[in-house]
């Protein structure tokens, strides 16, 4: 692992809903200008994870985080932090394609408006600059005006992409971006995260192991709510400490 | 032919014939009304008062008291209904406490409007000092039409997807932020044809206005919203049943239910033509 210092930080941090314990002791640095794909089976916790990275989990009622999640050096479940700012900090990209039924540019517009830009010159240029970061202008441009629920899965995620770029996250996190996507959008997606690690720090969760191969550069395997291995995205694929990473990775379970 | 589609084709039979009762029971009714109460509704019939011992003439009064008490009913149901229904969908928590209100709200609703009418005197009419007036037959309808609009409204805000909100708060939008402009816009045609559904229902009642303020004959119109006023279902019921004579003012009656069932006829349509209307917005 390059020793560059870390963007997020999260240590022995424990989650729960209610009263079963979905994330046990996670603790990783995750770095910054990356792309850190987390894995692991169904109900494994690694969804959860994430959503803890922008507090999303805040909406679940009898949910409570223990430990600590800083970013930049900061507790992000401090109570001094708000979490709208947070969230303005840490972008999101859900696992469907949740477009908003307005138009394609009152979608990319959205996140701008809500934070209170009211320069329509400003929201167009910043509306174009993340339909371009999201590689969707060439096929957008001439139809802002559309309903966004017009366009295909494939291009309704990277709207959604460009959404989240609009407000000028520091970090992306996205859910499984492309496991409702063809084989055709999912490539898009996969070289518009391999783009955008150039300037954000990228978090993913994927089902798809060879998709967590081909674009991250450190892979986490969660199993159970415990982190059984953390490291370079090579290291793991070829040479996994752990045997049950080498198991699930090779397709014996999971 | 084997059993089985044997069980079919009778299966497909009685649940036709029920869907046949049901039809046939509504062409009668409105058979009836239409041929007995048609002849009575002329111009005159809706734009004058009745004369003669309510023997002749018309029924503008009731026109305009019916109209103007559902008016009252509206401005207390509505705005009332949509909040409470925003606030227990959106913000409250899931606990004892929101159930049990739920489960109230739903059991008012199925509260006889005679015991609203009652409630009614009791709140409006004497603690309130309204009298038996507009303002106090409207608050009443009121009450008894929130249940239904705060049920309507609810299942309205329970219809828009969770991704609409999770989306725009992961966009940095405040939880206000994200009902006004990413979950309000896509559930108020539900919401107000929930409303106006319950209004029309709220026009059409007699017991709750019985006491509270409808008037057996009144010569002028109302001039405030302190009097009393006369209404097209407790005119309806007069001339059906505590008139001097009744078979002289049967087709009387017979238009009043025409012109009542086609008012309501016209609001319902109208809360169809709304929810089209705004659906189509929404899709530009």
């Amino acid at each position: 692992m390059p020793n560059m210092k870390p963007k997020i930080k999260i240590k022995d941090f424990n989650f729960y809903y209610g009263a079963s314990q979905v994330l046990k002791r996670i603790s990783m640095d995750i770095q910054p200008t990356h792309v850190t794909a987390i894995i692991g089976p169904s109900g494994c916790g690694k969804s959860t994870l994430l959503r803890c990275l922008n507090r999303m989990n805040d909406l679940i009622p009898s949910s409570r985080p223990e430990g600590k999640i800083e970013i930049d050096g900061q507790d992000i479940n401090a109570p001094s932090i708000d979490v709208v700012d947070l969230r303005k900090r840490v972008g999101m990209v859900f696992q469907k394609p949740n477009p908003f039924p307005k138009s394609i540019f009152d979608n990319v517009a959205y996140g701008l408006r809500v934070n209170g830009i009211k320069d329509n010159r400003l929201i167009e240029k910043r509306v174009e600059a993340s339909l371009k970061g999201s590689a969707l202008w060439e096929e957008a441009k001439d139809r802002l005006k559309e309903n966004a629920l017009n366009l295909s899965g494939g291009q309704q995620q990277r709207l959604c992409v460009a959404r989240a770029l609009a407000i000028e996250p520091e970090v992306l996190l996205m859910d499984e971006p492309a496991s409702a996507l063809d084989p055709i959008a999912t490539a898009k997606i996969e070289e518009l995260i391999v783009e955008l690690k150039k300037k954000y720090t990228i978090v993913i969760v994927t089902h798809n192991m060879q998709q967590a191969a081909r674009i991250s550069d450190s892979t986490a395997f969660l199993m159970q709510g415990d982190l059984v291995e953390y490291g370079k995205t090579s290291d793991i694929f070829t040479k996994p400490k752990q045997k049950m990473t080498e198991e699930y990775i090779t397709g014996r379970f999971g | 032919m084997n059993e089985k589609s044997i069980k079919q084709v009778l299966g497909f039979w009685v649940l036709r014939l029920c869907m046949g009762f049901v039809a046939l029971i509504l062409v009668v009714v409105f058979y009836d009304i239409i041929t007995k109460g048609a002849p009575a509704v002329t111009w005159t019939f809706l734009t004058q008062s009745p004369r003669e011992g309510m023997t002749e003439g018309g029924i503008f009064p009731a026109i305009v008291g019916t109209f103007l008490v559902t008016m009252i009913t509206a401005i207390l149901a509505v705005p009332l209904g949509m909040g409470s229904a925003i606030y227990l969908n959106e913000y409250a928590p899931d606990n004892f406490m929101t159930r049990f209100i739920r489960m109230s709200i739903r059991n008012l609703s199925g509260v006889p409007s005679i015991v609203y009418g009652l409630f009614g005197v009791a709140l409006f009419v004497e603690m309130c000092h309204f009298g038996t007036s507009i303002i106090s037959a409207g608050c009443t309808l009121g009450l008894m039409t929130l249940p239904l609009t705060i049920t309507a409204s609810e299942e309205a805000l329970k219809a828009v997807p969770r991704s609409y909100r999770e989306g725009a708060l992961a966009l940095g939008a405040t939880k206000w932020q994200s009902i006004r402009t990413n979950v309000l816009p896509y559930a108020i045609p539900g919401m107000l044809t929930g409303a106006i559904l319950g209004l029309s229902r709220a026009a059409g009642e007699t017991a709750p206005i019985l006491f509270t303020g409808a008037a057996f004959f009144l010569p002028d119109l109302p001039n405030s919203l302190l009097s009393q006023f006369m209404a097209l279902p407790y005119h309806l019921y007069i001339m059906s049943t505590q008139h001097h004579n009744i078979t002289l003012v049967r087709p009387i009656a017979y238009g009043t239910a025409l012109v009542l069932l086609m008012l309501i006829f016209l609001v319902n349509i109208s809360a169809i033509i709304l929810r089209y209307r705004l659906r189509q917005m929404k899709k530009e």
